[in-house]
């Protein structure tokens, strides 16, 4: 673990860069530093390999303070990534990896067995990699070799400076993917500095707002984004995603929101051929039975309706099945989904106090609602929404 | 006064008979620019690295450096044989004095140049000072280093041809016999190798300097770029 107590770092001109940090950085876990550019968050990363030093405070890695310390020795022990990659062109790819074991002076063939491993580990054939010169891979090829150098060493901790701001969105995406995969096998301390939210709230298991030299809030991203502490964060998490506020992110949405409105409904006394017809018309392989008092009668599937089609008789009231589960207007998606969850259903009737049918609730419409409320962050408010 | 105009047969017919004594000439020049260059490279490259790491000694070295460079040539040899005595020694010391200066600069400016995301990560990951000076820093300015080792060779190769002044050999003997005997066949005999060896050595430490630029060094194995089948 990484602690930061009462640190300040003032500049000879007087710029008081730092003020007052207090910081903890988890054991195994990716800790994101965020914020405008000029607010400290580079040089609080830098204090922890020592590349900046602090005017007052203290910097504990593992209990130890590391002003004791041999910067050099305390470098070769933490993993480094910059956003500039900053792999060396006169050397080749596997010169680069390994390049941290030969300071520390490992055996030959354990270093080459180690940059092989590597290499093949964020997505490069050591085969076709290894005496390649980093001019002639792609900015994204770069920056894997870039965490590959990082890993070499085997290091606990890795603090990573913008590593993936400069290559281009398909690439970005592609590592910060690779990260949370390699991470998960790696466990390692992992301290890495954005000022791209979208990137903070993927990757990150705590995120650190930094502005003026000062730590504006520290949390889980859900946190953050359900509960920004004050008008700055809420600006640096953005209009967009904050545009829906009132309504969804800081309330759990009700199944009234989520529901489709005008789902296919029939009366209890069209026949059988007239349900195939609207089925195939409407395009689903089941209709729910409403009468003409809202009443929710039952349901009926595609195979029930062409298992009793000889029959000429019967009507939908005939083959319907009751429809066991359904829930209040009024309630959480969560209870809806809970429902629907641990009943393996596909749909799921809200029905308001008087039993009349209002809409349903199936899982297109969730994942259209999701999209709806949060356009550039799905994946992880899906996590917190699925509880 | 010979008035009859010389031919080219006439100038290849006296090289060869005198081919034992030219090459003499050619080696001692060749042998008295090399050791020349060579102190300057071992003074130099530190004198570089030392204006790198310090403004102040920056300012003082290539002050020093560059009036020596600025002094001319035929003036820098008699002060020192003034001081040295007449010789080959003489003419060695007077190069080697010349040539700090575009050694000392480009070494300085190589180091300089090397881009700082380099000098970031090398610090970064654990390179000491000096690792960082020999891994990273040094072989990125080889070109440099070289281009100036370049410009000092083409400056050296000339002002060798006035080391018979101060009692030296070289190629420069047989001009100023040339010039003494009114013999225009031996200054040639002495000026063109003379010439030929400064172009010469500009092309191939202008290819060994491309050689060096390791800023964007490529493997052998690198795809091929689609190949042109020249069709006869």
């Amino acid at each position: 673990m990484i602690v930061l107590e009462h640190v300040n770092k003032v500049y000879d001109n007087g710029f008081h860069a730092l003020k007052d940090i207090n910081l903890e950085f988890k054991e195994g876990e990716i800790t994101v530093l965020i914020g405008p550019s000029g607010c400290g968050k580079s040089t609080t990363m830098k204090l922890i390999n020592a590349l900046n030093s602090s005017s007052s405070g203290k910097v504990l890695i593992d209990g130890k303070d590391i002003s004791g310390l041999n910067p050099v020795e305390l470098r070769r022990n933490i993993g480094y990534v910059i956003q500039s990659v900053g792999l060396f062109p006169h050397m080749n790819i596997s010169k680069n990896v390994g390049v941290v074991p030969r300071l520390k002076k490992w055996d030959k063939d354990k270093i080459d067995q180690k940059v092989n491993e590597l290499l093949d580990m964020v997505g490069l054939d050591h085969t076709i990699y290894s005496n390649r010169y980093p001019s002639e891979l792609s900015g994204g090829q770069q920056q894997r070799v870039g965490v590959a150098r990082a890993l070499a060493a085997d290091p606990d901790i890795i603090l990573m400076d913008e590593p993936f701001s400069a290559l281009d969105p398909i690439s970005r995406e592609q590592l910060q993917d690779e990260l949370i995969r390699l991470q998960q096998d790696l466990h390692k301390t992992i301290i890495f500095v954005t000022h791209d939210m979208d990137e903070a709230i993927k990757i990150a298991d705590t995120i650190i707002l930094m502005k003026d030299g000062e730590v504006v809030q520290t949390g889980k991203p859900d946190t953050i984004l359900r509960h920004p502490a004050n008008d700055f964060v809420r600006n640096f998490i953005g209009s967009k995603r904050l545009e829906n506020e009132n309504e969804s992110i800081y309330e759990i949405p009700l199944v009234d929101e989520v529901m489709i409105t005008n789902p296919v409904t029939a009366f209890p006394g069209r026949g059988l051929a007239e349900a195939i017809k609207m089925m195939e018309m409407k395009r689903v392989d089941s209709l729910l039975i409403v009468d003409r008092n809202k009443q929710l009668q039952g349901a009926v599937s595609i195979y029930r309706v062409l298992d009793q089609y000889g029959e000429e008789g019967k009507t939908v009231a005939d083959v319907m099945h009751p429809v066991r589960y359904s829930v209040a207007s009024g309630s959480t998606l969560p209870q809806a989904i809970e429902i629907m969850d641990s009943h393996q259903l596909s749909n799921l009737p809200v029905i308001d106090s008087n039993n009349r049918f209002l809409g349903l609730i199936t899982r297109g419409s969730v994942v259209k609602h999701l999209a709806e409320v949060y356009p550039t962050m799905v994946p992880p408010l899906l996590n917190g929404e699925d509880e | 006064m010979e008035s009859k105009h010389l031919t080219f047969s006439d100038f290849l017919s006296y090289v060869s008979r005198n081919s034992g004594m030219l090459w003499e000439y050619f080696i001692q020049h060749l042998t008295m620019v090399v050791i020349g260059l060579g102190l300057a490279v071992i003074v130099g490259v530190p004198l570089g690295i030392l204006c790198s790491k310090n403004k102040w000694a920056a300012k003082v070295i290539l002050f020093i450096t560059n009036i020596l460079q600025v002094v001319p040539s035929l003036a820098m040899l008699v002060v020192l044989m003034l001081w040295m005595g007449l010789g080959t020694k003489t003419v060695m010391v007077g190069l080697f004095l010349y040539s700090l200066n575009p050694i000392a600069r480009n070494t300085y400016v190589g180091l300089k140049q090397v881009d700082p995301s380099y000098l970031e990560s090398g610090k970064g990951i654990g390179m000491s000072a000096f690792q960082l000076l020999i891994k990273v820093r040094f072989p990125l300015s080889l070109t440099y280093i070289m281009s100036g080792l370049r410009i000092a060779a083409v400056i050296a190769i000339g002002v060798v041809t006035i080391a018979p002044l101060v009692g030296g050999g070289g190629l420069g003997r047989e001009i100023y016999a040339g010039l003494n005997s009114n013999n225009s066949l031996r200054i040639f005999a002495g000026a063109i190798p003379a010439a030929l060896l400064a172009i010469v050595a500009d092309i191939v430490l202008g290819i060994l300097q491309r050689k060096m630029d390791l800023t964007k060094r490529k493997s052998g194995a690198a795809p091929a770029p689609t190949k042109v089948q020249k069709i006869l």
